[in-house]
């Protein structure tokens, strides 16, 4: 029987916990670095922790540079988890610049130093924050988020968020002492987390579980409009 | 402010949840599987394991410990205890941590602090700060569960651990541990206002007020809390309830 859900193995990243999260939501799983398992998979998750470049650098020596893309264009649903997320923008300012997928247009950026009182705070960020509907959005139905209730909390711990360029691809927002920050991001079938949905308890499991469920899209009007990446 | 995070804080030694007092005298509780549960259960924001002699004895059966919580604890978990390397710190993340404590050995070897963060990065890297009380206003770091002494000045190690790449501080006070009289509150504000990484106050927390008192007061940005769960004398949603009472801003958890 083949898998449901297909996680990219580069080297970083505690993968245990990512698997766990999907076999505890029925899920069969298979953990690989091989393009073909990857690419044959009807969905992939790419998670990840740890600097930016490095992330990039553990899938071009793997060869699994080429596999993110091209999943992504085949409308099959993906999921990138927090640097996993962050490597489908444009561009990373973290450690100098670092080109991503550009998969979702946008920059990788630390976040502000102070609050929005200018007061100083704690970098990383660390802890759980209420997921927030951007106004521009009307619902989460129909994506990874459905179902959630106002109050659900995520578990989030990263130094720098996306940016997205283009702000009807933002799913779902936090604040860190009143700084907006990017929790979620959605292009048709490709999702990216900022928060660690295996490690946000039962609100968590319920995203996961709602990946699974997403389908696959016969055809992305984004992808057919937009110039093909180089 | 940023939500204050309720972390259950569980000492091992060999199979064994533990509890001792001022890191000594230390007594079996249970099976540390079954007060995770729990605690995930309850809410908890993260546990924390900590193996207490690993570092005088070496290796030890950490790895297993966390294995299993792994399988159905779907919070973060932070572990510490005789990790010496960036190999052991792999190990430990494989088994299913998410974070590592490194105490003794970031003291011996301080460099190790830089290459935990290089490698996983600095949100994987917790330094563990014993701290004992000096003469008033000072505080010098521990290794070994308190028993050795260093000649380091907390809050001098604790900058330099985040100049270094820790991407968080997990500042135990040696004086109150398992005294149930409350946190070093003073310890807690000095390290927390020199540091720009969040910084987890363990040892003393009796009752749910000696948590708004370090928070307010010692502007600790986490707690770590253990005897006062593993004897039942209250729970985190007690607890938690209590916090958002006094303005505390705690997750809300359904």
């Amino acid at each position: 029987m083949s898998a449901d859900v297909a996680i990219v193995d580069y080297g970083i990243g505690n993968l245990f916990s990512v698997r766990r999260a999907f076999e505890r939501c029925g899920a069969s799983v298979v953990v690989s670095d091989d393009p073909q398992v990857l690419l044959a998979a009807p969905r992939l998750v790419l998670p990840g922790v740890g600097a930016f470049a490095d992330g990039m650098r553990g899938l071009i020596e793997r060869g699994l540079d080429k596999v993110v893309p091209e999943f992504t264009d085949s409308g099959k649903p993906f999921l990138g988890i927090c640097l996993g997320m962050q490597m489908l923008a444009s561009v990373s300012e973290e450690f100098g610049e670092h080109k991503g997928f550009g998969i979702i247009p946008g920059r990788v950026v630390p976040i502000p130093k102070t609050t929005i009182a200018g007061k100083r705070h704690k970098i990383p960020h660390i802890g759980w924050a209420r997921l927030e509907r951007p106004k521009c959005l009307a619902g989460w139905e129909g994506s990874i988020l459905e179902g959630l209730s106002h109050d659900d909390a995520v578990y989030l711990v990263h130094s720098f968020a996306v940016q997205p360029d283009n702000g009807a691809h933002r799913l779902a927002d936090c604040t860190y002492n009143g700084r907006v920050i990017s929790a979620a991001i959605r292009k048709g079938n490709v999702y990216g987390t900022q928060f660690h949905p295996e490690k946000s308890g039962d609100v968590g499991l319920g995203i996961l579980g709602n990946f699974l469920r997403a389908e696959r899209l016969k055809f992305s009007y984004e992808a057919a409009i937009a110039p093909r990446r180089g | 402010m940023a939500g204050i995070r309720l972390i259950a804080r569980l000492d091992i030694k060999g199979p064994n949840l533990i509890k001792g007092i001022r890191l000594e005298g230390l007594r079996i509780i249970g099976d540390p599987q079954e007060y995770a549960r729990r605690y995930y259960e309850q809410g908890a924001d993260e546990l924390v394991y900590m193996d207490i002699v690993a570092s005088l004895y070496g290796r030890n059966s950490l790895h297993d410990i966390v294995r299993r919580a792994a399988q159905d604890i779907f919070a973060p978990l932070t572990v510490g205890g005789g990790l010496r390397s960036v190999d052991d710190v792999r190990e430990m993340l494989r088994a299913g941590a998410d974070k590592v404590a490194i105490n003794t050995a970031a003291v011996q070897r301080p460099e190790l602090i830089r290459e935990v963060a290089h490698v996983f990065g600095s949100q994987c890297m917790v330094l563990s700060i014993e701290a004992k009380r000096q003469e008033k206003g000072r505080w010098e770091v521990y290794t070994d569960n308190g028993r050795e002494r260093t000649g380091l000045d907390v809050v001098e190690w604790a900058r330099r651990g985040v100049e270094l790449g820790a991407g968080e501080i997990l500042l135990t006070s040696v004086d109150q541990e398992g005294t149930r009289k409350g946190f070093d509150c003073e310890l807690v504000r000095t390290v927390s206002d020199a540091v720009s990484v969040p910084v987890i106050a363990s040892g003393g927390m009796g009752s749910s007020e000696h948590l708004i008192d370090v928070v307010q007061q010692g502007h600790a940005d986490a707690v770590a809390m253990a005897d006062i769960l593993h004897y039942n004398r209250s729970t985190i949603p007690d607890i938690r309830e209590i916090a958002r009472a006094s303005g505390i801003e705690v997750r809300r958890v359904a």
